[in-house]
C-alpha cells in the first residue's frame, strides 16, 4: 500500500483519537475503581536512589498494614482491612520518580494530580525537592505529607496544605541543649559551648540556632569556629578551642572533616566533657571504619534508632515484619517515611471521603497517642504551620563500636557516658 | 605565649607539608611552564594506594615509601607521555582545559573505583607524641616534616651535583639551546613529571596517617599549593619550599591567635600584598 500524506494524516489522525479516547476511558474506569490513588514522589533513581527503595518499601509496608487486617499491631488502622469510615476502601500508591532533582520533583507532582488524580501526595525527603513538589500541590489545592525533609523553612511558609510529621533542624539542634539540662540535673557542671561547623547552608545554619539556643538557656558560647570543608589542618581552630576552655563542643561537620577533628583532638590529647554531632557524620558507617575506637563517646542526633525497640516491643514487631519482607532491617529514614504514610491514611481515613478538603481538615485534627507510633515521640499533633509538635529526635553514642540509644533516658537502651573518657584512659 | 608557641610550631610544621604538596606543581611550572590543574588528584590517588597496601597487605605507611613513590613516578612519566607531551605548544587555555580535564578523569574514576566512602588509619594505640620546642607534635607528622625536607634537598642535590639534573635545567631554561646541544629535552620533560608526581605521591604518603582518604580530598590542598607556589616565586624548587611554611604559619598563628574563621582569608590577604609588594614572588627574581 502506498503511503499518501492524506492516508498518513488519516491514519495518524485515527490513531491520536483512539490514544486519546483510550485514555478517558482509562481514567474513568481509574475513578470507579474502589482504591483511593495516593501520589508518592521520591528519588527512586539517580544518586539517592537506595534510600529511595528503602522510603519506597516503608510507605508500601504501612500501606499493606492499612489494607489488610494485622489484628495484634497496635497502629493505626492496623486491626481493619482497607479503610472503614470509606467502606474498607483500599489505598493504591503511584509512584513519581524525582530522580533527586527538584524540577523533576514538581513535574511528577503535577503529574500525579492532574492525570492519575491522586486525592493526597507524600513526599520527597530532600528538603529541595519537597519544596517544589509541595509547592504543586499547594497551587492545585491537594494534601502534601511530607515525613523526612529537615529544612526548618519548610514549615514556615505558611502553606495551607502542606504537613510534616518528622523533626527539623531546629528541633534537632534543640535536643543538645535538652541533654545537657538533664546532664545538669545529675550533677555535671556544663555553662560553656563551643561550636565548629563548616561554612555552607548546613553547617552555618546549624551553627547560627545552636547559638540561638545557647542564648535562651543561658550558656556561655566560648568559641564558635567555621572552616571551609575538607580543611587541610583543624590545628589553628583546635588550639583556639582548647584555650577557650568549652565543657563540651557542639559540631555540624561532614564526614571528611570528622576523621580530622577526631585525630587533632588526639594528638592534643583533650578531650571536652562532650562532642555532640549533627547526624552529618557519626551516624555514616564510615566514621567508624576511618576512626576506630577513637571515634566512640561522640554524641549524634538522630531521628529514630532500631535500638528504640529495646525499650518499645512495636518497633521490634515492626520490623520483623519489614524484615520479613525486605530482608533488611529499617533505619531511620524508613522510620519516618512509614510513620507519614500511616498518618496520611488515618487522616484518609477520618475524612471519610476522598475531597481534598476534607482531607486537610483532617488532617488539621490529627492525634495519633505516642503508643501507636514507632517513632520515639508523644504522638503527632498538627501546629498552625503543619508541623507535627511532638517531633523530636533522640541522641546516640557510639559504645564498643555501635550506635547506642542514650537520651531520652526512658527510652535508652545503653547508660550514657559522660564525660567522655580522657584519650589516655581508654 | 604558649598558644603562640603552639600555633607557630604546629604552622612550620604543617608548612613543610604544603610546601612539599606544592614541590610538584612549582617544578612542573619551572622546567616547562605547564600549570598542573591535577596536580592534587595525585596526592588522593597516592593516599588511596598506601590506605590499600595497609588495608589489604598490612603494610605500615613508611614501608608504602618504596612501593607507592616508584609507582607515582611512573604515572607522572606515562602522564607526560600521554597528554602533557600533546599539548606543550599548545594556547595556555588549551593546557588549562587539559589538565582540569585530567582532574576530572582522575577524581570521578576514584568515585567509581572506591566509592564516595571516607577510610582512614586506624592504629591500635595512640601516635606517641614528642615535644619540639615544649610542643608536643604526633610522630607521623614530625615524619612528614622531615621527609618533605629530605625531599626538597634530595631534588636540590640532583639538580646540581649530577649530570641529568643539570641537562635538566639546561631543558627548562631554553628547549632550543638545548636540543641543539643534543639533550634529550623529551626525555627531560618526561623525568620532570615522575619526579613531580613522585613528590607529591610522597607527601601522599606521608600524610596519611594523620589525613582521611576520600576521592575529593584533593580539594582541600590544591589552593594552598598554587598559593604557596605563587607566593615563593613562579617555578623555583626553594621557592615551594618558602611559599609552604609562610602558609602554614600564616594560616595557624593568624589564625589561631585571630579568628581561624579567617584563617585562608589571611593567607590570601600575605598572598595579595605579595603579589603587589614582589610580583615575582617571595624569593623569585624578576622575569
Amino acid at each position: 500500500m502506498r503511503i499518501t500524506r492524506r492516508r498518513f494524516l488519516r491514519y495518524t489522525g485515527a490513531g491520536l483519537g483512539a490514544l486519546v479516547i483510550g485514555d478517558r476511558l482509562a481514567s474513568a474506569l481509574a475513578a470507579q475503581d474502589a482504591t483511593i490513588p495516593v501520589g508518592a514522589v521520591y528519588p527512586l533513581s539517580g544518586a539517592l536512589a537506595r534510600i529511595g527503595a528503602g522510603i519506597r518499601n516503608g510507605i508500601e509496608l504501612a500501606v499493606d498494614i492499612v489494607n489488610n487486617a494485622y489484628p495484634d499491631l497496635t497502629l493505626p488502622l492496623a486491626p481493619t482491612a482497607g479503610l472503614p469510615k470509606l467502606g474498607g476502601r483500599k489505598i493504591r500508591l503511584i509512584w513519581g520518580d524525582s530522580r533527586g532533582d527538584p524540577a523533576t520533583g514538581r513535574a511528577e507532582a503535577e503529574r500525579l494530580i492532574e492525570r492519575e488524580r491522586v486525592v493526597a501526595l507524600i513526599g520527597s525527603y530532600q528538603s529541595a525537592v519537597t519544596a517544589t513538589a509541595s509547592l504543586a500541590a499547594e497551587t492545585r489545592g491537594i494534601p502534601f505529607l511530607n515525613p523526612e525533609s529537615s529544612s526548618p523553612r519548610l514549615t514556615e511558609r505558611g502553606f495551607k496544605w502542606f504537613f510534616r510529621t518528622g523533626p527539623h533542624d531546629t528541633t534537632f539542634t534543640k535536643l543538645f541543649f535538652d541533654l545537657m539540662e538533664d546532664m545538669k540535673k545529675r550533677g555535671h557542671r556544663i555553662s560553656r559551648v563551643a561550636i565548629l561547623a563548616e561554612d555552607t547552608e548546613f553547617g552555618a545554619t546549624a551553627a547560627g540556632v545552636a547559638d540561638g539556643f545557647a542564648r535562651v538557656y543561658k550558656y556561655d558560647v566560648v568559641a564558635k569556629e567555621l572552616y571551609t570543608s575538607p580543611p587541610a589542618s583543624l590545628t589553628a581552630e583546635f588550639l583556639r578551642l582548647r584555650q577557650a576552655n568549652p565543657d563540651v563542643i557542639i559540631g555540624a561537620n561532614y564526614l571528611v572533616d570528622a576523621v580530622l577533628i577526631v585525630r587533632t583532638l588526639k594528638e592534643m590529647r583533650w578531650t571536652p566533657q562532650a562532642f555532640m554531632a549533627h547526624a552529618g557524620f557519626t551516624t555514616v558507617p564510615d566514621f567508624l571504619q576511618a576512626t576506630g575506637r577513637d571515634g566512640w563517646y561522640f554524641l549524634a542526633r538522630a531521628p529514630w534508632a532500631l535500638g528504640i525497640a529495646a525499650r518499645k516491643p512495636l518497633v521490634a514487631r515492626v520490623n520483623d515484619l519489614y524484615r520479613r519482607k525486605y530482608n533488611a532491617d529499617m533505619d531511620e529514614v524508613v522510620a519516618r517515611a512509614f510513620t507519614g504514610m500511616l498518618t496520611l491514611a488515618d487522616a484518609l481515613n477520618r475524612a471519610g471521603s476522598t475531597a481534598p478538603a476534607a482531607i486537610q481538615a483532617a488532617l488539621r485534627e490529627t492525634k495519633i497517642p505516642g503508643a501507636q507510633l514507632i517513632m520515639p515521640w508523644q504522638g503527632i499533633e498538627f501546629d498552625q504551620y503543619g508541623q507535627n509538635k511532638h517531633a523530636a529526635g533522640i541522641m546516640t553514642q557510639i559504645l564498643d563500636g555501635q550506635y547506642k540509644v542514650v537520651w531520652p533516658f526512658e527510652i535508652a537502651e545503653a547508660p550514657i557516658v559522660w564525660p567522655m573518657p580522657a584519650w589516655d584512659r581508654r | 605565649m604558649t598558644l603562640l608557641l603552639h600555633a607557630t610550631v604546629n604552622g612550620l610544621i604543617l608548612g613543610l607539608v604544603y610546601a612539599l604538596v606544592a614541590l610538584g606543581l612549582s617544578f612542573i611550572w619551572g622546567v616547562m611552564d605547564v600549570v598542573n590543574l591535577a596536580h592534587a588528584e595525585y596526592l588522593m590517588l597516592a593516599l588511596y594506594a598506601t590506605y590499600w597496601l595497609w588495608a589489604l597487605g598490612r603494610i605500615e605507611p613508611a614501608l608504602a615509601v618504596p612501593v607507592v613513590v616508584p609507582l607515582f613516578f611512573l604515572a607522572g612519566w606515562l602522564t607526560y607521555h600521554l597528554l602533557v607531551r600533546r599539548i606543550l605548544r599548545a594556547p595556555l587555555a588549551t593546557q588549562i582545559f587539559a589538565t582540569f580535564g585530567l582532574l576530572f578523569f582522575l577524581r570521578y574514576s576514584a568515585f567509581a573505583a572506591f566509592g564516595p566512602d571516607v577510610r582512614g588509619f586506624l592504629e591500635a594505640a595512640a601516635p606517641p607524641s614528642v615535644p619540639v620546642l615544649g610542643v608536643p607534635i604526633a610522630v607521623p607528622k614530625l615524619t612528614a616534616a622531615g621527609g618533605a625536607l629530605a625531599a626538597f634537598a634530595a631534588l636540590a642535590l640532583f639538580l646540581r651535583r649530577t649530570k641529568t639534573g643539570r641537562a635538566l635545567q639546561a631543558a627548562a631554561q631554553n628547549r632550543d639551546v638545548a636540543l641543539a646541544l643534543g639533550i634529550p629535552v623529551e626525555r627531560m620533560y618526561a623525568l620532570a613529571w615522575g619526579i613531580a608526581i613522585a613528590s607529591v605521591a610522597l607527601a601522599g604518603v606521608l600524610v596519611f596517617p594523620f589525613y582521611q582518604v576520600s576521592p575529593t580530598i584533593g580539594d582541600a590542598f590544591l589552593l594552598v599549593a598554587f598559593a604557596s607556589v605563587v607566593l615563593g616565586g613562579f617555578g623555583r624548587v626553594d621557592g615551594a619550599l618558602v611559599g609552604g611554611v609562610a602558609i602554614g604559619l600564616v594560616e595557624n598563628v593568624l589564625g589561631t591567635l585571630l579568628a581561624p574563621s579567617f584563617k585562608l582569608l589571611f593567607v590570601f590577604v600575605i598572598f595579595v600584598l605579595v603579589l603587589l609588594v614582589r610580583p615575582h614572588g617571595l624569593i623569585g627574581e624578576p622575569a
